[in-house]
């Protein structure tokens, strides 16, 4: 059965490969994008996409292709932030709960019970409400929401790695719990993390979108797609290109992160490999 | 023990959970829009308004009781169902979020309904034929439908069956006791475009489950017994499998939360979203304050129920003692 | 006459081999045990038999079943298996649907038969009663569950009945007990059996017919008496030699001298949290004193759950005592207290030679990692201690640069031995050394272990379930049940009269010695 293998690894080289090409177009724009993306001019707006404007021009006459390398720019770079606050606090969170258990991690059970019950949207409603906003706002409220995710996901596979006699056997050797979380217990749950990582990052993506297109996220002069989304909204149903362009974009990301993070889960976390074969071992 | 059934002592506990839980969280959403704003009535009023009008505020707010009265005020009044006075509306809340839940309650639910009607038996499909043509193209189509923004899909919606099929209504509500059948007329677009993005998840979900417990030795017994492989899954496999899904489904919920508030902006829905989003334009505490805590109250309500059937479902749980 | 027929069946997966070229006949009445290894392909012949293969595996070859060869279509082959192939697996927990009442699922097995048959009936047959059916099975006990799995398999009167290692998930006592209870159905009904075992004494208690397999392949077969007392192959001849534990004290070794004393040792556990207050706590060790002599080497047997681990956890300091104290040459500790200092005289070896190594480590890191309790170690004399260590279990300096992965079990329990001595320590304590171990590399291994002591003059506490292990190795034996010792003896003298009712039932549950 070796079309399973072969199905595999394309999957995980088609996904990293397209995340990467968004990525390098999305970094491009820093740089270089075909139009300045301030650019506005009345007189060539709604063009149809064309030899001098690929993805046509928005209702201020933009360019849509600059606009969706800025925005997906800041999509990823809202998305890998949340990422990192989340991974950042709850895998030393998680790990902390499982190898101190008792009070820690009763405490940190309960932290992630209180999180799971504020959805990002109501977080950065919250912090809306306080400070105005703004992309860090996007940032925040999904990095927050990432938090218990992580500190689930690194519990969970830090416990399973506890029972193994090797970090008895480390305990015995004198290694300090902390210790024993970074040598033995971190090396060995970091697939999991790597996994759900690449996830998070791309339901990241989505969340900003939607916060953004609701208007509590990225503000003008900035752009991000759930942004482009927003400014299209009254006129989509005259102009459905202007929708057209930056939701396809999320999507195609979306998916290319998607099958990316599915590959990596294959390709990195033995647990799941031959599967069939655990329970005819002898 | 043995006074009380193992279940009854159980969704006891649970319940404790919750409503320890949902007083933490009202801590802080408390300790977030009372006391982090410095004196609220100010913030309210922004920096230009008068000593005189601030001090009204104040007044009218109770701001000059200690935070802890004013935390327990705040508490039992919602017990009464008195959530406060919207300052820039001069209505009572509770009216207020009252008349927008008539919107977004069905349409959440509408989208839980048909997302897990449509998830989960073609995750059970998927799983059943794993491996062949039909699981290839459900999960193709499962890849894609949950890289979609429920948002960007009800525009989608909109273009296909509003404007160019036009068989639905683009956008707008009539209210329910006006002409119920155009209400729900108004909700069948956003709902889907809530649901199938979310039955996307859920059929990927069902799927991973069953072909994890496809794996397991109790599978191998029934079908030992004389079962083919689609017997022993269907008979022993989903209720182990929904156990994994359960939970997501729980999680489910608080997305679909989230996405009606954001939905509602693509068909111009008069729901909860579009009174927050005013609300905090116009720095309304009390609102934004109560219609948060709803929304915490929904998700942490939903886990509750979640927890209880999973204790429904599975005899082992029930008897662990945590 | 013959009911199932194999010729020339090759199971591979990938490609590669797992089964090749099994060819076996069973009769009608034959009670026919399939013996080898992990990796012999005993299990996979069996799934073979009961068209249960994974999806993924590649077959050839012919199997028939009362002269038909088996049915390609699913359906038929299901039902085939509901009529007249029952199967009880190893693993009795993950073999039952953990959501489901256990009578419901006897009834449902009788009801796939399409035949006659009540429920109470089979359960009074496998020994369990009426009210039992009422339980889920994580209510029941292993061997409990076991005769759930037995009554299901002989829901439908079956002509074949297929046991898979049927009771090494359970304990020694119950293990017996399960043995004596197929071997009885079998007589009663007159059922042809096949029996899969790596425990050769259990085959030939059971079995008239024998087939011995190794790395996929037939080595040898024939009738028990034939094969086990004139064994044509080596393979063969090292499997039954596995079975009789020849004595391993040496010469005299113990000294007067007291290396380690547990004084009045309890471990209590809390049963469940804040609900469950008022609750008596769990005593898994209680009241426990000993003592242990330089270059002793002392045994601590009893069923599982008995407390001996968590006893042993304590001694090595990985757990702490709720009352009474040890003493370990004069430092007096609890447990988890014991200074670091001391910590270097004192060490264990797992039990599971493949959950004891950390994957993501070189073997010369995990080696290693003890050597941090002897502080001043300057990077040569580092070096010079794993060598010497690696080299005293035999292997090869060269493999300190390889991964856990590239062993065998074998070799990865000898690993824990080297990492166990790295820092020279006078007590060594031993958690079920062997157990997880193939039989034909238990004896070398417990070689080695007799040999360590000599030559290091180790002091052993063994924690083990094996009587003849223990008595081929042990100068003084402590049995515990329930967190208590109930005897103590020399092995010899304890194992020939035993006075406890534990001790007898112990022995009794000893499946006989091969007649040569």
């Amino acid at each position: 059965m070796n079309w399973r293998s072969i199905y595999r690894h394309p999957g995980l080289a088609i996904g990293l490969t397209a995340t990467v090409l968004f990525a390098l177009l999305a970094l491009l724009s820093l740089v270089w994008t075909p139009y300045p993306i301030a650019d506005i001019s009345i007189a060539r707006r709604f063009a149809t996409p064309g030899p001098e404007h690929w993805l046509g021009t928005d209702q201020l006459g933009r360019d849509m292709l600059s606009l969706i390398m800025s925005g997906t720019l800041t999509s990823f770079t809202v998305g890998a932030m949340a990422v990192l606050i989340g991974a950042g606090i709850g895998v030393p969170l998680g790990l902390a709960a499982a190898i101190y258990g008792g009070p820690v991690e009763w405490v940190v059970l309960r932290f992630s019970d209180l999180a799971f019950a504020f959805p990002a949207v109501v977080i950065a409603i919250l912090i809306a409400t306080l400070m105005g906003p703004g992309a860090s706002n996007a940032v925040i409220a999904i990095g927050i929401f990432n938090v218990p995710v992580f500190a689930q996901v690194a519990r969970g596979g830090a416990l399973a790695i506890s029972t193994l006699d090797f970090v008895a056997a480390a305990r015995l050797a004198g290694l300090s719990r902390p210790m024993i979380a970074v040598r033995h217990l971190l090396p060995n749950i970091a697939s999991l993390i790597i996994v759900q990582g690449t996830i998070q990052l791309s339901l990241g993506i989505l969340a900003e979108a939607g916060l953004s297109y609701i208007g509590l996220g990225t503000q003008p002069p900035a752009t991000s797609l759930g942004l482009m989304l927003r400014d299209a909204q009254s006129l989509f149903l005259i102009h459905p290109w202007l929708s057209l362009a930056p939701g396809l974009a999320i999507v195609v990301i979306v998916i290319a992160l998607n099958i990316a993070g599915d590959g990596l889960r294959d390709a990195l976390d033995p647990r799941l490999r031959n599967r069939g074969l655990t329970n005819v071992a002898g | 023990m043995g006074v009380l059934p193992q279940m009854t002592l159980y969704i006891l506990r649970r319940i404790f959970g919750f409503l320890v839980t949902l007083l933490i969280a009202a801590a802080v959403i408390f300790l977030l829009l009372d006391l982090l704003p410095g004196d609220p009535a100010r913030f309210i009023l922004g920096i230009n308004a008068t000593p005189e009008s601030v001090a009204a505020l104040r007044l009218q707010m109770g701001l000059d009781d200690p935070a802890i009265v004013r935390f327990s005020n705040w508490l039992f009044g919602m017990l009464r169902g008195d959530f406060g006075l919207s300052q820039t509306q001069k209505l009572p809340v509770a009216g207020l979020i009252a008349d927008r839940m008539a919107v977004t309650l069905p349409l959440t639910i509408f989208a839980m309904v048909i997302s897990t009607v449509i998830g989960l038996p073609l995750g059970i499909l998927a799983a059943r034929h794993r491996g062949k043509l039909v699981d290839t193209a459900l999960m193709v189509l499962a890849q894609t439908g949950v890289a979609i923004p429920n948002f960007w899909f009800g525009m989608l919606l909109t273009l296909l069956f509003a404007v160019t099929l036009r068989w639905l209504p683009p956008g707008g509500f009539t209210p329910w006791h006006e002409d119920a059948s155009a209400s729900l007329r108004g909700l069948v677009l956003p709902s889907l475009a809530l649901a199938l993005p979310q039955a996307a998840i859920l059929a990927r979900v069902m799927r991973t489950a069953l072909v994890d417990v496809s794996s397991q030795d109790f599978i191998r017994t029934a079908r030992a017994k004389g079962m083919t492989f689609g017997e022993a899954l269907w008979r022993h496999g989903v209720r182990n499998a929904l156990l994994p899904v359960l939970t997501i489904l729980g999680l489910q919920f608080a997305f679909l939360i989230a996405g009606t508030i954001i939905v509602e902006n693509v068909f111009y829905l008069p729901g909860l979203g579009r009174l927050i989003y005013t609300a905090i334009s116009e720095r309304d505490l009390v609102l934004v304050r109560s219609a948060t805590i709803i929304l915490v109250l929904a998700v942490t309500f939903t886990m509750l129920v979640v927890d209880i059937a999973y204790g429904l479902v599975d005899p082992r749980l029930r008897e662990r003692r945590v | 006459m013959s009911l199932v027929d194999i010729n020339g069946l090759t199971i591979s997966f990938g490609g590669k081999p797992a089964v090749s070229d099994l060819s076996l006949t069973i009769n009608k009445g034959d009670r026919f045990g399939i013996i080898g290894e992990s990796g012999s392909g005993k299990s996979l012949t069996a799934l073979a038999i009961t068209g249960l293969l994974p999806e993924n595996a590649e077959v050839s070859g012919t199997i028939r079943f009362d002269g038909a060869p088996l049915p390609q279509d699913e359906k038929a082959m299901a039902h085939l298996r509901g009529q007249r192939i029952g199967v009880v697996f190893q693993e009795p927990m993950t073999a039952l649907n953990p959501l489901m009442r256990v009578g419901d699922q006897i009834e449902e097995a009788v009801k796939l038969t399409g035949q006659d048959g009540d429920v109470a009936s089979l359960l009074e047959e496998v020994g369990l009663e009426a009210r039992h059916a009422e339980r889920f099975p994580h209510q029941l006990s292993g061997g409990q569950r076991q005769r759930v799995m037995i009554a299901m398999a002989l829901a439908s009167a079956p002509d074949l009945m297929i046991a898979d290692e049927p009771t090494s998930a359970l304990d020694v006592i119950t293990q017996r007990v399960v043995l004596d209870l197929i071997r009885d159905i079998c007589n009663r009904r007159q059922m042809t059996l096949i029996f899969i075992s790596h425990d050769m004494r259990a085959v030939a208690a059971l079995c008239d017919r024998i087939a011995v397999l190794r790395g996929g392949k037939l080595v040898e077969s024939g009738s028990v008496k034939e094969v086990l007392s004139q064994p044509g192959e080596d393979y063969t001849r090292k499997l039954v030699a596995a079975t009789r534990m020849a004595p391993r004290q040496g010469e005299p070794h113990v000294t007067d001298k007291t290396l380690l004393e547990v004084d009045h040792l309890t471990r209590a556990f809390s049963q469940g949290g804040f609900w469950r207050w008022g609750r008596q706590p769990l005593l898994a060790v209680n009241d426990v004193s000993l003592s242990v002599s330089a270059g002793e080497c002392v045994a601590i047997v009893g069923p599982s759950g008995c407390g001996k681990t968590t006893l042993a956890r304590m001694i090595v300091g990985l757990d702490s005592a709720t009352s009474g104290q040890m003493r370990f040459e004069g430092t007096a500790y609890r447990g988890g207290d014991l200074p670091s200092a001391r910590r270097a005289d004192l060490s264990l070896v797992f039990q599971d030679p493949f959950g004891s190594f950390n994957p993501r480590l070189s073997i010369a890191r995990s080696l290693g990692e003890p050597l941090r309790l002897i502080p001043g170690l300057d990077p040569a004399q580092h070096e010079q201690r794993l060598v010497e260590a690696i080299e005293s279990v035999g292997l090869d300096r060269a493999m300190l640069s390889r991964f856990p992965h590239e062993f065998s079990g074998g070799q990865r329990q000898r690993l824990a031995i080297a990492r166990a001595l790295v820092t020279r320590p006078s007590l060594v304590v031993l958690d079920e050394p062997v157990s997880a171990l193939d039989v034909s590399v238990r004896g070398d291994v417990l070689d080695l272990l007799a040999q360590l002591q000599n030559q290091f003059g180790l002091t052993y506490i063994i924690i083990s379930h094996d009587l003849d292990m223990v008595a081929a190795m042990a100068d003084r034996v402590l049995v515990m049940e329930a967190g208590k010792i109930v005897e103590e003896g020399k092995p010899d003298a304890l194992f020939a009269a035993p006075q406890h009712r534990l001790t007898k039932a112990l022995m009794a549950a000893r499946l006989p010695d091969i007649a040569a």
